[in-house]
Parts: structure tokens; sequence; C-alpha cells
């Protein structure tokens, strides 16, 4: 019998721990694919964040090491400076890349540095308890915006791709989500994508990936899903921010 | 050369392989020396980071894969790293960080100044760990106690940090180099290079499990006493008939030599210690000393920070009295004399 479907030989055999309803699952399962498909598993160094994902190691089968909040960028600049043959890629959610790790990530897309970041925005602080993010929508209520975030008091939702867009060093930048199985393959070509630009020097790559928090969120799953739609896609549109490896789209 | 063009030099030489900085006085000749001299080097790298922050940490991601690596810094942009060396201390990452003191606290000045001490001897970071620091006060000594900062921090697996000033960094003299530079610099073998075939590794400390992390504070406290039993120097000057022996370190210990040698023209019986690891301290070598001494002056370009150490090895015994100059005065030797004539006829000492 022809096997179909299976588990990335790269995705550990532990039961996850996160939340039901979860984006991160999805996103884990789909990166070790792409890094199974592209056989890159043996050379890849990962960089989790503190923050839900800080036990991406016990899921993983790749090497990896933690990093200070907000400080990937700048680990996976040391790591790729030091050892040019290795694949590395932070993942880090809103709060790591959008706050307290602007300045490294900034800098590291503007140096052009061949890293690539899996940038999960689910619009709050996930493991600290659902605090405001950057990217928290007007008027969201958070454990810290309790009346609904304000724009005069705590200003606008960042939009971290458009900026980084901007950097001449990102070679491919894109927004997706992972709210339907057709933007699931969506988000794990792009990942590939990224790694791709990484892999043929091209400079900086980073994958922004618009996630479910069913429980910071309080909603349920389905409602989550719906959520991404109808009100963080208004927010932080999906597409190709800025694509400079000149392939060709599939679809 | 000058003393940070030294560091550089003696850093290449070591087989560093990877610099990262941020522009601050009076470490700025280091930073492009390094630009300059190991930017361009085949397998090596130099990154002008955005921020001290985020040399630290690359400097965490370069040692991580095996790779000989430093930054360096002065005083304020020493207060930042402090995340960074926490981190690279937790994981037991080897790494080289130079300071180059000025004037605090805030952004104080950029004259030659020891108020770092606390910082560096205590670790500045969070949480339970030491770093060795090593003292030099000469520009020959910021070349040797590079290249061994380099040796023992592969050796122990800890961060070293070199404790120089705005005065050491910026001052010319001549020096030799007691090392050629390996043609390709060593690449530790315990390196994270991705899996190749074998089961993936984890570089972390985070864990939900305070006995696994008690564990892991244990481990690093074992190896604390080994570097304290086996790593500590200090130099003696002028000891054996000291009536009063003065305790300094780095640049404040070369200007007391001065005051010291023309205490000795006067008939004054007066030695020296000067420590060369700061931590960890020689505390044993005060401790012999009492035998002989019952006076100590402790003379510090802070507000008594060393001094600390030196009543901690006391423990209650002897008499220490403490002179300092903070904000990166620079005393004379002449003052520093006056101080110890004075202190010496006060305890009518003979």
């Amino acid at each position: 019998m022809r096997k179909v479907f299976t588990r990335p030989k790269s995705l550990k055999r532990t039961p996850y721990h996160y939340c039901p309803g979860c984006g991160h699952s999805v996103i884990h399962r789909i990166l070790m694919e792409v890094i199974d498909e592209m056989k890159i598993r043996d050379r890849t160094i990962g960089i989790p964040p503190p923050g839900c994902s800080v036990f991406a190691h016990h899921y993983f089968d790749v090497d990896m090491v933690e990093s200070a909040h907000g400080r990937g960028a700048a680990v996976g600049t040391g790591i790729k400076r030091a050892f040019p043959d290795a694949i590395v890629f932070t993942y880090q959610g809103d709060g790591d890349l959008a706050a307290i790790g602007t300045a490294e990530t900034i800098h590291a897309a503007n140096r052009g540095e061949r890293i690539t970041a899996i940038f999960v925005n689910n619009a709050v602080y996930g493991m600290t308890g659902g605090q405001m993010a950057p990217t928290t929508l007007l008027n969201q209520r958070t454990t810290t915006t309790p009346y609904g975030r304000d724009l005069k008091i705590e200003g606008h939702p960042i939009k971290m791709s458009e900026i980084l867009g901007l950097m001449d060093g990102a070679a491919y930048v894109e927004r997706t989500a992972v709210n339907s199985p057709a933007n699931i393959r969506k988000t794990k070509k792009a990942i590939r994508k990224a790694f791709q630009a990484q892999i043929d020097d091209l400079g900086f790559s980073v994958v922004e990936i618009l996630s479910p928090c069913p429980t910071n969120w309080r909603m349920g799953p389905l409602e989550s899903w719906q959520w991404i739609d109808e009100e963080m896609t208004k927010v932080f549109p999906l597409g190709v921010v800025k694509d400079v490896t000149g392939a060709r789209d599939a679809d | 050369m000058t003393g940070n063009a030294a560091v550089g030099e003696a850093a290449i030489r070591a087989g560093c392989q990877c610099y990262f900085g941020y522009p601050i006085t009076p470490q700025n000749e280091l930073t492009e020396y390094m630009a300059t001299h190991l930017g361009r080097k085949e397998g090596c790298s130099f990154v002008q980071a955005e921020s001290e922050i985020s040399a630290i940490n690359m400097v965490y991601g370069a040692s991580l894969t095996g790779a000989r690596a430093m930054t360096s810094s002065s005083s304020p942009g020493i207060s930042l790293k402090q995340e960074g060396i926490s981190y690279l201390a937790a994981c037991e990452l080897p790494a080289v960080i130079v300071n180059m003191s000025r004037g605090g606290p805030g952004l104080g000045s950029i004259s030659a100044a020891q108020s770092d001490y606390f910082q560096s001897t205590r670790g500045g970071g969070h949480g339970d760990y030491r770093t060795i620091v090593l003292a030099p006060s000469s520009v020959q000594e910021l070349a040797d106690f590079t290249h061994r900062a380099f040796d023992l921090s592969d050796k122990y697996r800890i961060p070293v940090i070199v404790l120089g000033d705005g005065m050491l960094g910026q001052m010319m003299e001549p020096l030799e180099f007691k090392h050629k530079a390996p043609d390709v610099p060593p690449i530790r073998e315990d390196a994270l290079r991705g899996a190749n075939g074998g089961p993936s590794r984890v570089i972390k400390t985070f864990t939900s499990n305070p006995s696994e992390l008690e564990e892991i504070n244990w481990s690093l406290f074992r190896r604390y006493k080994l570097i304290k039993r086996d790593e500590t120097t200090c130099e003696t000057f002028l000891v054996e008939d000291a009536q009063l022996v003065v305790v300094a370190f780095g640049i404040a210990a070369r200007i007391a030599k001065g005051a010291i040698k023309n205490a000795r023209a006067e008939g004054l019986k007066v030695g020296m210690l000067r420590p060369t690891t700061l931590w960890p301290f020689p505390s044993e070598k005060v401790q012999e000393l009492a035998k002989s001494t019952k006076h100590f002056l402790v003379f510090e370009m802070n507000m008594g920070q060393m001094l600390e150490d030196v009543q901690l090895a006391l423990g209650g015994t002897g008499e220490v009295q403490f002179y300092g100059r903070p904000g990166g005065v620079i005393p004379t030797p002449s003052e520093v004399l006056r101080v110890i004539s004075r202190l010496y006829y006060q305890k009518g000492l003979k």
C-alpha cells in the first residue's frame, strides 16, 4: 500500500502541549515538512523564542538554541557569520519580533543576513496570559487593554512585514495565515521559498503567519479562524510583500 | 601600539574568528582594529551591530557554533550586554568581553575609571553565575590577558571579562606578542553545527522543573570552585618587610607602584598586592599577608568596590583604610604618596 500521509521525519513523536485550536502545531508540522522535503535537516539550526513555543525543541528534531526574548535575529546573525553552511531559522512571536526584538530584526533584514524568520502573529502575548501585543487590533480586548485597544492611548497595530519589505537586504517577505487548508498550503509554500532565498544567498527572508489563539482570544477554534478572515486580514493583508527570488509562482 | 589595538591583535593571534561591536568611547580603536584586520580575513567575521545587546547576542550565536568570539565596549555598553552575558554563563558558552571602563554612573564621563568592579565581579546580569575577570595594568598585559581570556574561556566554558579602562585602552606602549596567529581558527569539538545525520541537540536552560535548573546551578558552581583553586592570580611588590600593604588593581596599581617606590625612597616600608584576577579574588593571599602586616590601604578609582573583597578576606583581622577617586578623575602618584605617608605616621608605623 502506498503511504500518502505521514509524520514528517524531522518532527519528534511528542504530543503537543499547545492549547486546542492553537496555530503552532500546524506551523510546526509544515515547517518540518519543508525541512524534510528540502533535505536540510542535518545542517539546520533553529532559534525558538521565550513564549508558548519555547519548548519547540521538544518537537523539532533539528539542532536548536535558546535565545533571549527578541534577540533571535542577532543570535542567528552570529551563527550564520561563524558557520555560513548552516541553515538558520528563528521562530518568533509578535511580542518577540515586533516589540522587544524590533531593532535586531530590522537590522538583520537590512544587512541581508541569510537567515529566515518564521514570525507567528496572533495579536496577543500568549504565554504570559493574553496581554496586548504590538499587533493587537484596535478595539481588541486583552488583559492589558481591558476596554479595547485605543489608538489614542496604545497606538496602532504594527505591520512588520510591510516595514521589513522596505529593507533593501530583505529578499523574501510574505504574510500568510493558517486558518484554512488553502491558507495552510500557501504558508507551507511561503516557508519553502523563504528557505530557498536563504540557500540561494539572496538575503533575509520572513514569513509572517496569522495564527489563531483561541484561549486568549476567548473564542472557539472555528470562531478564531473566522476572526482571522474577517478582522485580522483587514489590518494585515495576506500576500507577498517583497520577492526578489525571481522564482516562478506555481499557483 | 595603543592598548585597544593590542587587544585586537592579541585576539586575532588567539584565533578569534568573530568580533561583534558597537562604537563607544574610549574603546573605538579596538572595534576599528578588528574591522581592518579581522573583517576581511578568510573564515572570519566582523559586524558593527545595531546595539551592544545585539553584539553580545551575535557573540552567543557565533560561540555556540564553536568559534572563538568576542565583543568589547565601555561601561554603559557593558550594562547593556549583561542580559547576554547571563545567557552565555547559563548555557556554558565561552566568550571574551573587553570593558575599557569609564566614569559612571549613567552616561558618566569618557575618562578612565574603575567603577565597574561590582558589575564585573558579581555577575552584572540576572541569576547565580560568575565570570572570570582579568585586570591588566599595561599594554603588554592587555595583550597577554586577552590571549589568556580565550584559553580560560574555552577551558572552563565561561564568559571571561578583560577589565581595562579608558587610559589603558588609549595609551601607547611597546609590547611583544608571544603567539603567532593560527592559519585556521580553532573550532571547539562540542560545537552545535547541525545534527549531520546524528541526533539533534539543544542549547538551553529554560525548564519548568526547578530541580533541573538547580542542578545546572550546582554544576556551574562546582566548576567555579575549580577556577578559584587553579586560576587565581596576583602580583606582589615589596611585601616581604612591609608595614603597610596597598591593594590596587589595573591602572590604579600602576599609579600606586610609583607612589610606593617614592615612599620606599623616603624609608617607608610599603608594599603592594595587585590582584590580576578580580574574580576569583586572591583572598588567600590577602590572608597570608595579614599574618605579617596589620595595615592595608585599598586604593581604587571608584568609591570602594574591591574594598569589600579585601574586607571579606580579612574577616575583621587587620585594619583597612580606603582611598578612592571616582568619576574619571586620575589621581597622581604624589597624591597617593601623601595618603600613604599620612596613614603611615598616623598609625605610628616604623
